[in-house]
């Protein structure tokens, strides 16, 4: 992964959030992706989205794949350790260092090659642990450093650069992380960062696997006539189904919110992100009906955007595995180890 | 045959192989039996040599005593007792000259199906405990332990030590005590009114298991990361390394679940397959725990991407290989050694790991704790290269023993104190000079974030693919195998006592065959010196042993001489002197296997 190191211009006059960082000290490394890359816009709503929030870069880990998308991580949040695994395998490395210290804020960020073909295990089970990870899936359905290739989220008759039809069906991250039982399933369009980074923020402070599949088109190799992807057919077919407002914490306690008609998702600070129905038969809370929904528009060729499934009380993995509140990684050895008379004791059954 | 096995007493010196057929309730009977020895103080081991099948194919039991402490396999059996009549023609053809066969007599048996020199012993099982017993499961166990009782008359087996037992078994589930004691009293009297009790062969009480215990290595090894405090435990489940996680859960259970909130003090996680579960530990070290996987061969296939990852991103993690027989699928169920390349050179491009070799379960626990301390010392991953035959099976060995001044040593890990104080952090710099970088763990402080890649990177931690500094840095690496060699566990050096320039080498599971070789040997007046290996890199010893000796016997068991091609690898030596030692056909090694051939060897060489 190449990068190169970005000045940090700071004047008198930036904005700052309530630690006192301005939205430099959440950038990273400078890209090497292609100019008008998708992928780079969601870096920059992710930059946009911790400054909200807030949140000390130190806490949080960046990991990823391999891919276009997984070199994403040197290019935000330089105070926050990152890891870049090897290929589909980020799931499971993230999945690894929750289970040592819980408390770390997690962004996965992947790509559909990455996710949805050799990872596409990891990323089931992943989704099925409910590990407390925002798992985002930058999703151009192309191979974009091996060259063109048709990924698996390609939708059957779109066409390659060269003019290739593309017959095999494609996978759905969305759908997939809803009939696997996800808590959060969410779509959104990287040209669209007025939704795109209410739903980062609302994936963070999602307590499990926040699936959020960001349409991210590959300017280079899948941004022409006959793709799915690109951003013209985007801009033409995504219908959101609702619509983000940011309720500020002074706020958030006396606000009512219209059930049925808003998905309110507390955040860290006690803010609150609310989304608005823009749909009115869409139910972000009824599993089938979601599924149902999807399947719809996909078959009218709808690219359907917004917080399309959630479930804010399924038990994320560590409620599962009923692990201790302090992180593994810091309990005591003494509170870890029975010592020599435990051993004793043990060992008078070995005879 | 060797000298021991030609002794014309064979109290406490014996081999019984059970057969039986797997899933009948049988382990518990020979369990049963095998304890009951070792409480009369005779040490014993027993070896479970059972199909890939969960019910209904043929399984046998092994137990040896020896008054002598060995504990390998030898090439005997004493007494069969031929439970299953499948296998009754081929248990019969086993049994070693002047031994004895006992068999369920409740129907007629071909006459064929005998020999001059195999004295036959039969007791009507079935047909007492179907007389005695209801239901059929009950008649299927109680039929076991009646050739347990028929054991005791024949083989002067302590019944009152067979009661204390059964009485432990089942102190919870008193109202089966007595139905196990009816059985046993059945199979005894039985035996003692039909037979001339005790035969020969038989047991004697002495004092040769005071301060030892029975334990497998899978166990011994879980008890090893529990007390090494380890907290994260990814795997799959895999024969023959699943008892060793389901080892550690339980002993968890017990020890590390609080009291009053009910909170866990660990992470176990049943991964979706090797490679995640490869992927989970290093994460969860990386993160800052101690975190292992335990797996067979297959799954080190499967990982191998991920370890080659954590060599070249210094990222410590523990991998248990139990070995069982390769290639592919092989046979789940028997032992080989077969994995020592495999781990050695796991993964694409230069790797090389620290690899520590257990030779029983005592040595599992031990090597265990020095396993995740040199994962952290050295920040790579190291294996614990056991297999199924001390994974899975019985050993006597003393007692383990614990420090309660142990602590784990973290290696170089810069706490958020360090990290404020210093001006910049790099990630893979080599400031002290043993190849051995500083890290920093996430979540603590600013100054110590870093990128881990798997990509060509350089001694700060930055992407690179410029030539030199890629290449510093994996020189760097050599620097620090050259610090690994001087910290893995030494091999243990036995002289023969005796003016001779041949040596032997082994590891693992194959060290109680040689040690009993080379009393073999000695009485045939062939002495050699014996060097056991505990890890690889090898050290100046090896090197030193190679060089005294004009001819290295290397004992192991795989059918390629992986050891004997890694020590021609990593040492410099004469390959010509190093000869093979192999055995390989998935059953534990015999003793008499060794002696046999390296005496045929040294015959040879005197001939020529």
């Amino acid at each position: 992964m190449s990068f190169i190191t970005k000045p940090k211009v700071q004047w008198s006059g930036q904005r700052r959030n309530p630690l006192g960082l301005t939205i430099r000290d959440y950038e990273g490394g400078m890209s090497t992706l292609c100019a008008g890359c998708g992928h780079d816009s969601v870096t920059a709503a992710l930059v946009q989205a911790f400054w909200e929030l807030a949140i000390k870069p130190e806490q949080v880990i960046k990991m990823s794949g391999i891919g276009c998308s997984s070199k994403t991580p040197a290019y935000f949040l330089n105070g926050a350790h990152g890891f870049n695994s090897v290929h589909g395998r980020m799931p499971s490395v993230a999945t690894g260092a929750l289970a040592a210290q819980r408390d770390l804020i997690a962004v996965g960020i992947s790509g559909d090659g990455d996710s949805l073909s050799i990872g596409m295990g990891q990323f089931a089970h992943a989704v099925r642990r409910n590990i407390n990870l925002l798992y985002i899936i930058e999703n151009n359905g192309v191979y974009g450093l091996t060259k063109g290739q048709f990924s698996a989220s390609a939708d059957p008759g779109s066409k390659s650069k060269a003019g290739i039809e593309n017959r095999q069906q494609a996978i759905d991250p969305v759908a997939t992380a809803i009939s696997l039982g996800g808590s959060f399933a969410a779509r959104s369009f990287s040209g669209d960062k007025a939704q795109l980074v209410p739903l980062i923020k609302a994936g963070l402070a999602h307590p499990g696997c926040a699936v959020l599949d960001v349409i991210s088109p590959c300017v280079t190799f899948n941004d022409h006539e006959g793709s799915t992807k690109s951003y013209a057919w985007t801009r033409e077919h995504h219908e959101s189904v609702n619509s983000p407002d940011l309720v500020e914490p002074a706020d958030a306690i006396e606000a009512s919110y219209d059930e049925g008609q808003e998905l309110p998702v507390k955040l860290h600070d006690d803010s609150v992100i609310r989304f608005r129905k823009l749909e009115s038969d869409y139910d972000p809370g009824d599993r089938a009906r979601a599924l149902e929904y999807l399947e719809r528009h996909r078959a009218e060729g709808k690219v359907v955007t917004g917080l399309l499934y959630f479930d804010p009380n399924q038990p994320e993995f560590h409620q599962l595995s009923g692990t201790a509140l302090q992180p593994l990684r810091d309990i005591d050895f003494e509170r870890l180890n029975p010592g020599a008379d435990g051993l004793e004791q043990m060992q008078k059954k070995m005879r | 045959m060797t000298q021991k096995s030609s002794h014309p007493s064979r109290v406490n010196d014996f081999v019984i192989k059970i057969g039986t057929v797997n899933g009948t309730g049988s382990a518990s009977a020979n369990t049963l039996l095998m304890k009951a020895l070792f409480r009369m103080g005779i040490p014993v081991t027993g070896k479970n040599l059972f199909p890939s099948n969960i019910q209904g194919l043929p399984t046998w039991y092994e137990i040896r005593a020896s008054r002598d402490g060995y504990n390998a396999r030898t090439g005997r059996v004493d007494v069969m007792v031929a439970m299953n009549a499948q296998t009754y023609e081929q248990d019969l053809a086993e049994v070693s000259p002047g031994g004895y066969l006992i068999y369920d007599s409740s129907w007629p048996r071909d006459g064929q199906l005998a020999r001059d020199d195999v004295q036959l012993i039969g007791i009507p099982l079935a047909d007492m405990v179907n007389r005695h017993f209801t239901p059929a499961r009950v008649r299927i166990l109680m039929k076991n332990i009646a050739y347990v009782g028929a054991l005791c008359a024949l083989m002067n087996i302590d019944r009152d030590v067979v009661r204390a037992l059964i009485e432990e078994t089942f102190a919870a589930k008193k109202k089966l005590i007595e139905p196990n004691m009816q059985a046993i009293a059945l199979g005894h009297d039985y035996a003692r009114k039909h037979f001339d009790c005790p035969l020969p062969v038989r047991a004697e009480a002495m004092n040769g298991t005071d301060d030892h215990i029975l334990i497998d290595g899978n166990q011994a090894a879980a008890l090893g990361c529990l007390y090494a405090g380890a907290t994260v435990g990814a795997w799959y489940p895999i024969t023959p390394s699943t008892s060793l996680m389901d080892a550690f859960e339980s002993l968890c259970k017990r020890y590390r679940i609080d009291p009053d909130t009910e909170e866990k003090r660990y992470c176990v996680i049943q991964a979706e397959d090797e490679l995640a579960a490869a992927g989970m530990v290093i994460g969860a070290n990386w993160a800052g725990a101690r975190a292992f996987t335990p797996t067979s061969g297959p799954g080190i296939s499967l990982m191998g991407e991920f370890i080659g990852f954590a060599y070249y991103t210094e990222i410590p993690a523990v991998f248990f290989d139990v070995q069982r027989v390769g290639p592919s699928t092989g046979m789940p169920t028997r032992t080989q050694q077969c994995d020592l390349m495999a781990a050695a050179y796991c993964s694409h491009g230069d790797t090389r790991h620290p690899v520590l070799l257990p030779a029983d379960p005592r040595e599992c626990f031990e090597l265990s704790v020095a396993a995740f301390d040199l994962a952290d010392r050295l920040q790579t991953p190291v294996f614990v290269l056991s297999d199924l035959d001390i994974g899975m099976n019985d050993w006597m060995v003393p007692k383990l023993s614990w420090d309660d001044d142990y602590r784990p040593d973290r290696g170089k890990v810069l706490s958020a104190d360090e990290l404020e104080q210093l001006n910049a952090f790099h990630r893979f710099d080599d400031t002290d000079g043993d190849g051995i970088p500083y890290r920093t763990l996430p979540g603590s402080h600013r100054k110590g974030a870093y990128f881990v890649r798997g990509s060509g990177h350089n001694r700060f931690g930055g992407y690179t693919e410029d030539a030199e500094q890629y290449q510093e840095v994996v020189d760097r690496l050599l620097n620090k195998w050259e610090t690994a060699r001087e910290r893995v566990p030494q091999p243990i050096r036995t002289d023969s006592g005796h003016h001779t320039n041949i040596g032997i080498i082994a590891f693992g599971s194959s060290h109680g065959a040689v040690t009993e070789a080379l009393a073999q040997l000695a009485d045939r007046g062939i002495h050699a010196n014996y060097l056991r290996l505990r890890a690889f890199p090898f050290g100046n010893d090896v090197q030193a042993f190679l060089d005294e000796h004009a001819t290295v016997f290397v004992v192991e068991q795989n059918r390629d001489g992986q050891l004997r091609a890694l020590l021609k690898l990593e040492t410099h030596t004469d390959p010509g002197k190093l000869v093979s030692i192999l055995h390989y056909n998935g059953l534990p090694l015999p003793s008499n296997a060794v002696s046999e051939r390296i005496r045929d060897h040294v015959r040879k060489e005197a001939v020529a």
